[in-house]
């Protein structure tokens, strides 16, 4: 369950940096992305899943989140 | 030699790794790689920040160099304690040269060394009796001190200290801040670890210090410097740029820079950042507390600077953005002046660089801009996101390599006789003495500033002097110099 700090970059996409492994990808796409609710499975520009419970309201980004890996 | 395919480069890595023991060669092999501009994400070819291979000559520092040294080390008002035995702070006291205005042991300490200087009985009975006397003492002797940081040697965390404890008795006492910094030198694989640590503590223990304080006034064009220490007076160069496009620098992290400067940090509009490596944590954290964004920036030769300049004031409104443009229109004659005088005489040479923290990428354009390509580069310390960066700057077919150890260094030196290497003073001499010229890039060899325009103009005429320097003939002796009249001699007889 790593903790991921999402940003905004300045094209809009988000950045997804996971400290403890220095890596920093973007979000390729985000299950639930609508004015209500943002979450579920994330998935990174390298392939990998990761899934976050729904949050409503949408989360204010840059914002320190809590992932689970996605089987 | 005309540039390697990439191939042959891979043939090299192949050749270099041979010597290694199975076990070794195979964590070697993950260090090492041919860059590809078109990967994506560098995890992909190189593996990084992980622990160096024992029995091999490795450049790397330790946690505590990356918190005292790096990060903490060149705040000039507070005194920077070395707690644990007195070697750390004494060998390393003053070597970075991080330049500060003020008078040293009265209102500035940069230079000095403070050690709790431990004996056995510090480690017997533990050291926090010693560290209270001596922030006392501290206080006593030098009242113009604005905090004092606590950074701890190996010895504090083997045998368990309780330097916090201290640190917030000691804070209330004096009514100063005092920052206990967890640094031991076994933390971590390298300096890495003590840079995090570094940013940690001073999120924890000093950046808060002012959020209930408005009384600073602000204005809309406040930017801090994060990640410039300053070296040779590199910050200054770069400050003088920024504030003539308008901008108001509130603060400096951390060369010449001060505790309230850092204290004033969440006030400002925008961070920027120059040593991604060592401060983007601390930037990301004032980006989610407080919203502040954060920018990376390269002041190293006039191309990256318009760039960056442009980027910078991207953020702000046209009076900025004109500023940004003004600058560049104002030292054009200037870095066109030097980069005609140089470039003919530096056209062409191939660079290998090994440097940590920001250069081993951010040099790369000062270098192109004289003519010259970066043929080679690789981190001490730096992590995948460092060459997630780097990627995109090399060019392709060229040599990164992680960590790189001393026989690799040499052996990739010798194949591929470079005409300019850039790294630390412990590779200097070993280079010099095998006829190549150096540059010690750590603190640009005792010269600077090099950053801003004003460092490019020193940059340019220190490679130069380094590489056409007569000396570089003169290297075989005499009797080794198969000159054309002993050959006729040796004929005759």
């Amino acid at each position: 369950m790593p903790n991921v700090m999402i940003r905004q970059k300045q094209d809009g996409n988000l950045l997804f940096y996971i400290a403890k492994k220095d890596q920093e990808n973007v979000v390729s796409t985000v299950e639930i992305d609508t004015q209500e609710q943002w979450g579920g499975e994330v998935e990174l520009t390298d392939g990998s899943r990761y899934y976050i419970d729904p949050m409503s309201p949408p989360p204010v980004f840059p914002i320190t989140l809590r992932f689970k890996r996605a089987e | 030699m005309s540039a390697m395919s990439k191939e042959e480069t891979e043939a090299l890595i192949a050749e270099v790794l041979e010597v290694y023991p199975e076990k070794a060669k195979k964590d070697r092999e993950k260090h090492l790689a041919v860059n590809d501009q078109g990967v994506e994400s560098s995890n992909k070819c190189i593996t990084s920040n992980r622990k160096s291979l024992p029995g091999v000559m490795t450049i790397r520092g330790c946690a505590y160099a990356g918190s005292k040294g790096v990060v903490w080390g060149p705040i000039k008002d507070m005194i920077h304690i070395s707690h644990g035995p007195v070697g750390c702070g004494q060998y390393s006291r003053a070597g970075r040269r991080n330049y500060y205005i003020g008078t040293t042991g009265v209102n500035t300490f940069v230079t000095m060394n403070f050690t709790s200087d431990f004996q056995e009985k510090d480690i017997v009975f533990g050291g926090d009796k010693k560290l209270d006397k001596m922030i006392t003492e501290i206080d006593g002797l030098f009242p113009l001190n604005k905090g004092v940081t606590i950074q701890s040697e190996c010895p504090i965390g083997l045998i368990g200290d309780d330097i916090e404890a201290v640190a917030k008795k000691k804070s209330k006492e004096l009514d100063k801040t005092v920052v206990p910094v967890r640094c031991e030198g076994f933390r971590g694989v390298s300096q890495s670890l003590g840079h995090h640590i570094a940013n940690d503590s001073v999120r924890d223990w000093v950046l808060g210090a002012r959020d209930a304080d408005n009384s600073f006034e602000t204005t809309p064009y406040d930017v801090s410097i994060i990640g410039d220490y300053n070296i040779g007076g590199d910050a200054w160069s770069s400050r003088t740029l920024l504030e003539e496009m308008g901008l108001r620098v509130v603060a400096q992290w951390s060369g010449d820079g001060s505790l309230s400067e850092i204290e004033l940090t969440p006030k400002v509009k925008l961070n920027l950042l120059h040593c991604y490596r060592s401060m983007n944590y601390i930037s990301r954290h004032m980006e989610e507390k407080y919203g502040i964004p954060w920018v990376e920036y390269n002041f190293f030769g006039p191309t990256k600077i318009a760039e960056s300049l442009r980027n910078i004031a991207s953020h702000f409104d046209d009076k900025i953005k004109e500023g940004a443009e003004r600058v560049i229109e104002r030292y054009k004659s200037e870095y066109e002046a030097v980069i005609a005088k140089y470039r003919p005489r530096l056209e062409g040479k191939r660079v290998m660089l090994y440097v940590g923290g920001l250069r081993p990428r951010h040099v790369i354009g000062a270098y192109e801009d004289l003519g010259m390509e970066v043929v080679g580069t690789g981190y001490e310390f730096g992590h995948n996101d460092d060459y997630d960066r780097t990627i995109k700057e090399m060019g392709n077919a060229t040599l990164l390599y992680d960590d790189v150890t001393g026989l690799e260094f040499e052996e990739f030196v010798k194949k591929i006789k470079p005409d300019l290497i850039g790294s630390g003073i412990k590779e200097k001499y070993i280079f010099q003495k095998m006829g190549i010229p150096f540059r010690q890039m750590h603190s640009w060899d005792y010269s600077g500033p090099y950053h801003g325009y004003d460092g490019f103009a020193i940059f340019a005429r220190d490679m130069d002097m380094t590489l056409n320097n007569p000396c570089w003939s003169m290297l075989k002796a005499p009797w080794k110099q198969e000159s054309t009249e002993a050959k006729a001699v040796a004929a005759s007889a």
